[in-house]
């Protein structure tokens, strides 16, 4: 990869933890719990984001995140109070922000005029605590920002005084071939003044194309106190030939928080020392400040790595585990001396290869934080869309998840706040006439419950209308007109393909996809989800998700000479059928009938053409599971063997995608056996419904 | 085999051979990523006769292609003797259950003629061309189109 675009990339990766702990901050001080070290955290996040801006030259997000900074800056230095008004501006610029961010990572720039609300209000903010600072705002249009000069603060027209110097130090190769140290520079800076220097690696080509001798550092220092200009220049005089220089005086800005250099990361420096054998040591004392050690001191450190490494890991743990079952087994087959010893060594092993598993499976869980976390931008949009008050409280947070299943959370927890806001929540007038508060409270909580994950979305808004819900069931011919219908049945109508509940379209929920749309998005996570409501109370979706995607919950099955794992999620019971239950209905159907319905019969070992499967279902067993597509099936198997979880083995790669056929995976004696992909089943019955037809016009190209 | 070594400035390829009834094969050394003994096939539903089914590779699941019943000549009657030809093309990787592994070879590129026009049939899509050395004619397979044709997906109703 090109170096830049290498770097490019790390930026954003760090803007999004940014933004994300810009967001909890401002969050924080929505909730009055604003102390300096937050606003602090928030300030360093936006003007982070804005220095790295600059060295890419993202004008308009430099541009925006500066008038950002500027508002921050007076609340920080407390010129202004983050009150409610002030905090909702601040809430909404971070919004745009974020969308600075995400429109330089796309190439497309935003449309204009985007930012200009919010740019106007943020100006208005800052206008409001300087002195005579109307040309400030005058003077935001057309500011002109140059790419590299991070700290640049148009203070200066307000404010002449000098309270420091930045200083643009890029040494060229002859400085160094000259035996020239830019840390002795440094040093003699330090005694001018507190200094912050920040290195540009920005120059820096990868390892391949470095040549050693070369110099590709450049470093941004800057000097606070009131040192002269003579004394600046004295400190490069032996130097000033050697590389390009760049002095100039820092208006009396309030002190400039030295960054916590997102963009260097530690391997990268020792990577490429090389060329300037001193710059880890530079990187020291750029860390000397207080404050930047305080904000290294408090992130926890991290690495990043390629997910594709992990579980590769996650796979060898899995083997190693069925290995040492396999070898288990067979020094008690063998009997051998010693046998006893042999086994409490293996016994230890098994310990130790347990917790080993649930370590790396640990290194693929993440706190559901990051989904979280997007959420209140949403409500705070769609609150203003509907012009309903909303509080969106989150809980749980922490609770750790594998990060597939985080990643594909947000899609259908986004569609489901939609909904509670659109149709759950009444309007402040209809909640008045309630006898509730103007504002609606929407919860969404996370917690671990028995080797799951359970998600919770409740709203305290007017609950299921179950009269219109039935009423449209019923219109849209998903029901018949006389069914009798317990009230959870009526509410988890609106899990029903094509079911949609609002009267009118709206532009925020009703866009086609319903709740269908989420309930499948959440069972193929191998989730589920159910919904409670209280009528004029509100209502409470609760989603179990499993903890992670690489390991299921399944029934293990014995089909004639085959062994199937079934996913646990699709079976509703399993039982052993009597005869008489068992009806047939065409030439090659049968139905089997259960509590007063009748379900269609599938044969499993026919279906999917295995040797030797028992052909009498009241002889075996019959497992009832619910399908996406086609409803509730009886599948038919000889034997159940025993429920476990098993690691989720894909061979597509290796081999093309089977109808009915979900993965497979390793049972513990090593031997493969085939996860079955229930509403695969279900097409599969289909086709071979048609089969006869399909053979007959086959017969001529594959006979 | 020395006299063919002796061919000077051209690219010399290494082969494993090995039988699969009375038949020769061969099959490009840098494809080959280790070869095991046969073991027990989890069967795929509605698979093609000449997939015998998956087997566990230290946790990856390997379809095994019955070379035999791949050349239409019946299916493999396997024993305890018949060896699993582990065979890597680029990302996908698969089993080939042969009779016996046989020798390495080595060849320049001229003595690999192409397969002969009039043989074509089953045998020829797979067949990379010919080497004869030592009088003897080894088959070259071309694993990639062995392997491409596991992964491209057929129908339910012809995969029956």
């Amino acid at each position: 990869m090109d170096p830049m675009e290498s770097i490019k990339q790390t930026y954003f990766q760090e803007c999004e933890e940014l933004l994300l702990a810009m967001e909890e901050g401002l969050i924080a001080m929505e909730g009055g719990e604003a102390d300096s070290e937050v606003i602090n955290a928030v300030f360093r996040a936006v003007h982070s984001i804005k220095g790295g801006g600059g060295a890419f030259g993202f004008e308009s997000l430099v541009s925006f995140a500066h008038h950002f900074e500027t508002v921050l800056d007076h609340v920080r230095s407390g010129k202004l109070d983050h009150d409610a008004p002030v905090v909702k501006v601040l809430l909404r610029a971070g919004d745009i922000l974020a969308d600075h961010v995400s429109a330089a990572r796309s190439g497309q720039p935003l449309t204009e005029g985007h930012d200009r609300d919010v740019m106007e209000e943020l100006a208005a903010l800052a206008d409001d605590e300087t002195s005579g600072g109307g040309e400030a705002s005058a003077d935001f249009d057309d500011l002109d920002f140059t790419p590299m000069q991070i700290e640049i603060a148009d203070e200066e027209a307000t404010a002449p005084a000098i309270s420091g110097w930045r200083i643009r130090f890029v040494p060229h190769a002859s400085l160094y071939a000259n035996a020239n140290e830019p840390l002795l520079i440094v040093r003699e800076l330090q005694s001018l003044g507190d200094v912050d220097v920040e290195v540009d690696l920005s120059r820096l080509p990868s390892l391949a194309e470095l040549d050693p001798a070369n110099a590709y550092f450049a470093w941004t220092i800057t000097v606070q106190g009131g040192a002269t200009r003579e004394v600046i220049d004295e400190a490069f005089e032996f130097v000033a030939g050697d590389c390009d220089l760049e002095i100039e005086a820092l208006a009396a800005a309030p002190d400039i928080e030295p960054l916590p250099e997102p963009a260097v990361e530690l391997s990268e420096v020792d990577g490429s020392s090389a060329p300037a054998p001193n710059a880890p040591a530079i990187q020291t004392a750029e860390r000397k400040g207080p404050p930047a050690v305080e904000a290294i001191a408090a992130v926890k450190q991290t690495i990043r790595v390629d997910l594709d490494k992990v579980d590769r890991l996650v796979n060898l743990v899995g083997e190693l585990v069925i290995t040492q079952a396999m070898l288990a087994q067979r020094v008690f087959e063998a009997e051998v001396q010693g046998a006893a010893a042999v086994g409490s060594g293996l016994v230890e092993l098994e310990h130790l290869l347990r917790d080993l598993q649930e370590s790396v499976m640990a290194i693929r869980t993440q706190p559901v934080k990051s989904v979280f976390q997007r959420m209140p931008r949403l409500v705070r949009e769609l609150a203003a869309q509907t012009n309903k008050q909303v509080r969106l409280v989150l809980e749980g947070e922490a609770t750790e998840v594998d990060k597939t299943v985080i990643d594909r959370l947000g899609e259908p927890l986004t569609h489901m706040i939609r909904n509670a806001i659109d149709h759950g929540l009444e309007t402040p007038d209809e909640r008045r006439q309630a006898g509730k508060p103007d504002e609606g409270t929407v919860t969404l909580s996370a917690d671990h419950r028995g080797g799951r994950i359970v998600i919770e979305l409740s709203d305290d808004g007017r609950g299921i209308n179950r009269e219109r819900v039935k009423e449209k069931a019923v219109e849209k011919g998903l029901i018949p007109p006389n069914a009798m219908l317990s009230d959870e049945e009526v509410d988890n109508l609106i899990f029903l393909p094509g079911f949609s509940t609002a009267s009118e379209v709206s532009n925020i929920s009703g866009r086609g996809v319903g709740m269908d749309v989420v309930r499948r998005n959440i069972v193929e996570l191998g989730g589920r989800i159910v919904i409670a409501s209280t009528p004029k109370r509100g209502s409470r979706f609760t989603m179990t998700l499993p903890l992670t995607l690489a390991v299921l919950d399944g029934m293990v099955v014995g089909v004639g000479d085959q062994t199937f794992v079934l996913p646990l999620t699709h079976i509703v019971e399993s039982l052993q059928p009597r005869k008489e239950d068992i009806r047939p209905f065409s030439s090659e159907r049968s139905l089997l009938h259960i509590r007063n319905s009748y379900v269609p019969l599938v044969r499993t070992g026919e279906l999917l053409g295995v040797k030797g499967a028992q052909s009498d279902p009241s002889k075996g067993v019959v497992i009832l599971v619910e399908s996406e597509g086609a409803g509730r099936l009886a599948l038919t198997v000889d034997a159940i063997l025993g429920q476990r979880q098993v690691v989720i083995k894909s061979f597509e790669g290796n081999y093309h995608r089977i109808e009915g056929i979900a993965a497979a995976t390793i049972l513990g004696d090593g031997r493969v056996a085939l996860i079955l992909d229930v509403d695969g089943l279900v097409t599969r019955c289909r086709v071979n419904l048609n089969h006869d037809q399909i053979t007959h016009q086959a017969t001529g190209t594959f006979g | 085999m020395s006299e063919n070594m002796e061919h000077s400035g051209q690219a010399r390829r290494q082969f494993i051979t090995f039988k699969s009834g009375e038949q020769e094969f061969g099959a490009d050394i840098m494809t080959i990523r280790e070869i095991r003994g046969w073991t027990p096939t989890t069967e795929l539903p509605h698979a093609p006769p000449y997939v015998c089914g998956v087997i566990n590779l230290r946790g990856m699941v390997l379809p095994v292609v019955d070379l035999k019943a791949r050349l239409g000549r019946g299916k493999t009657e396997v024993s305890a003797k018949h060896v699993i030809i582990v065979v890597r093309c680029g990302e996908q990787t698969m089993g080939l259950l042969v009779d016996a592994v046989s020798d390495i070879l080595t060849a320049t590129e001229s003595d690999i003629q192409g397969t002969p026009e009039l043989a074509r049939d089953t045998q020829s899509e797979v067949v990379e061309g010919i080497a004869v050395l030592d009088q003897r004619m080894v088959t070259i397979l071309g694993m990639d189109r062995l392997a491409a044709m596991l992964v491209d997906h057929k129908p339910v109703s012809q995969a029956a």
